[in-house]
């Protein structure tokens, strides 16, 4: 077999705020195979896009990293920053939720399409101006060679991200991070753009790194999913086993508090109660324990691991479901009082 | 039957911005009405003059079968207490400064309801109603996670026992879980307390769980209002399908196997909307005549629901896309 394009292994990000530490990543480790969408999910606060971000050391100065990443063989969290640089943009790419805060409001598309070029693949002149138009052609962005040289405020939110997607794809890394790409998008636009991504991975060959809360996105294009809760993966399995047989309680919760057209909920939506906790430091316990109803003494005082469950895959419960009971209606209780 | 909300022809102008441009739509009391659309499409703005928190520019809004649309604001002030509205972010909409007690009993106050003693009864009722305990009552908005602030809101909107609840993308800030426990508790005061609610939403899924009829917007106007179960199984404008078809559903094995309404470009400026049916450049099926004449929301199938499309026919049949 192929060893995985990326590999991580441990990642730990622990932030020094003024309140005291916090463990945002709690030893995360996952792979990402080549052409392969991984999809990240999880609520706020889980830890998810600090683990994209720690992913090529984009975090601030007040956070520490542990653990290893990395990318064909090649660790890249010991690079120096100068190598780092080389790496962003060129092997790894990234997408970020909201267009406009990511775009230069006062450059044009082509201008900042073209820095990419100029800056991993030394292109010059016309020819900057030449690619970046077959680009925006790429992710199918009507009328490039006027596009081009347009402002972002000039485009709608739907072709902003496409404009950040082919400053992205410029270099054709080997992986694209995709943090929340659609959330901000109108969903006949998000459609487009999913399709864009997926298009984009055939015609050059990359995976992509698919950071996001919605579970319709993740059923729509994922391959495989990592679940994280509080700072750590507590789940992980290709899609369609993810949705027909998770084992883990909140995967499970999950899915059941998402209105689903296809599958009627008239009881009421199911319930989570309480809140996501913010860790200080890495507990002996599961860190759902104390909104799972089945929890129980060892929940509470000794750490599960990630260890293959009932279904096969990757689970990180004491007492995972079972696959073929997988909703046990007694397991998580009512709302919050 | 006095209807809780009418409204006529409502048309709401910035400028040269139509971005409410002839709505006519109803909610009948104790009815959720979903009034689903994309950006632009007008839906919040909708929402805003329904409560006059916008005047309105031409057309009627009757609440309980009274006119308020051109109220002046002290004719106004005392039919407040039988409509209000929830916002998408609590924390932007709740005053940092009060406790969510104070914040709770305003409405109360303002529309001199109850003695002190009973006001403060009531306050602790709602705080139970939505599901917070009611030492919540002493704590400041800040103090609180973005559901129970939403559930502070929900009780502010409520505490004067309003007959009409304007809901405005009331989850859409919120995290997957707290959303369902919004959505749950929107549902449930809704059937314990009787309001009729015009649930504004962008969210398919929220409105499909929430709502009995749902109205579609695009850009402006209206262009479908069906029952909620035709709507989401037989939608019959090409818009409606198209949006329809382009949310994905939480589940693999079903969502690989759509088929999907992909749409041409994007929504355009309702600056200057297009001619004849506003949807007709990017419309998959559309035919000449869409570009001439506007389509009317007309009655159509056996259950006379509403549709603004030429091409459906009276009997509701007309262009499947996908």
């Amino acid at each position: 077999m192929k060893p995985p394009l990326l590999t991580v292994d441990g990642l730990t990000v622990l932030f020094r705020t003024e309140d005291g530490p916090v463990l945002a990543v709690d030893a995360a480790s996952f792979d990402v195979a080549e052409r392969e969408v991984l999809a990240i999910v999880g609520e706020s606060g889980c830890g998810k896009s600090v683990t994209a971000l720690a992913l090529t050391r984009l975090l601030p100065g007040s956070a520490s990293i542990g653990g290893s990443v990395s990318l064909t063989g090649r660790s890249l969290l010991s690079l120096g920053e100068s190598q780092l640089r080389d790496v962003r943009g060129r092997d790894i790419a990234y997408v970020f939720q909201e267009p406009m805060t990511s775009l230069n409001p006062v450059l044009t598309v082509g201008r900042q399409i073209g820095e990419v070029l100029r800056r991993h693949q030394g292109l010059r002149g016309a020819a900057v101006t030449r690619r970046a138009t077959e680009l925006l052609d790429m992710v199918g962005i009507p009328l490039p060679g006027r596009r081009v040289g347009e402002y972002p405020h000039q485009l709608s939110g739907g072709m902003r991200q496409r404009v950040m997607i082919a400053m992205a794809i410029a270099c054709r890394p080997k992986l694209l991070i995709a943090d929340e790409p659609t959330t901000a998008l109108d969903v006949t636009v998000q459609a487009g753009i999913l399709d864009v991504l997926r298009d984009l991975r055939g015609e050059i060959g990359m995976a992509v790194l698919l950071i996001t809360h919605d579970l319709g996105v993740v059923a729509d294009i994922a391959d495989r999913v990592v679940v994280m809760y509080a700072g750590r993966v507590i789940e992980q399995a290709p899609t369609e086993q993810l949705f027909a047989h998770h084992g883990h309680h909140y995967t499970h919760g999950l899915l059941d508090a998402v209105p689903n057209p296809a599958r009627h909920a008239e009881g009421g939506l199911r319930e989570i109660p309480g809140r996501v906790p913010t860790m200080r430091s890495s507990p002996d316990a599961c860190t759902f324990a104390d909104r799972c109803g089945s929890a129980d003494d060892t929940c509470r005082t000794a750490r599960p691991d990630l260890a293959p469950g009932p279904a096969g895959h990757l689970v990180r419960c004491w007492h995972p479901l079972q696959p073929a009971n997988a909703v046990l209606p007694a397991d998580i209780g009512e709302g919050p009082r | 039957m006095t209807l809780a909300l009418e409204v006529v022809d409502l048309v709401k102008h910035f400028g040269p911005v139509r971005a409410v441009d002839g709505v006519s739509l109803t909610v009948a009391p104790g009815e959720v009405l979903g009034l689903v659309g994309e950006s632009g499409s007008g839906k919040s703005t909708l929402g805003r003059c329904v409560v006059r928190l916008l005047p309105v520019s031409a057309g009627t809004v009757r609440v309980n079968g009274r006119d308020i649309a051109g109220l002046s604001r002290r004719r106004l002030r005392p039919l407040r207490r039988d409509f209000n509205i929830v916002f998408q972010d609590p924390a932007s909409s709740l005053n940092p400064r009060m406790t969510v007690g104070d914040i709770i009993r305003e409405p109360l106050r303002l529309h001199r309801i109850g003695t002190a003693t009973t006001r403060r009864r009531r306050v602790d009722e709602l705080l139970d109603q939505v599901g917070l305990q009611t030492d919540v009552g002493r704590r400041y908005p800040h103090e609180l996670s973005g559901g129970q602030r939403q559930r502070v809101s929900l009780a502010r909107a409520l505490s004067a026992g309003p007959t009409l609840l304007v809901a405005d993308e009331p989850t859409s800030a919120l995290d997957v879980s707290v959303q369902a426990a919004v959505l749950n508790l929107i549902g449930r005061l809704q059937a314990d307390l009787g309001f009729a609610c015009l649930f504004v939403t962008h969210d398919l899924a929220a409105v499909e769980f929430l709502a009995q009829r749902v109205a579609v917007m695009y850009l402006g106007v209206l262009v479908e209002i069906a029952a909620r179960s035709n709507l989401f199984s037989a939608p019959r404008h090409p818009y409606t399908q198209a949006l329809l078809s382009a949310a994905p559903i939480p589940d693999p094995l079903l969502q690989r196997r759509r088929r999907r309404v992909v749409l041409t470009g994007e929504i355009p400026s309702p600056v200057n909307p297009p001619s004849g049916c506003r949807f007709h450049p990017r419309c998959p099926v559309a035919v000449p005549e869409c570009a001439r004449t506007v389509p009317p929301l007309r009655p159509v199938g056996p259950a006379r629901e509403l549709v603004a499309c030429h091409l459906v026919h009276d009997d509701g049949s007309g262009p499947r896309l996908a």
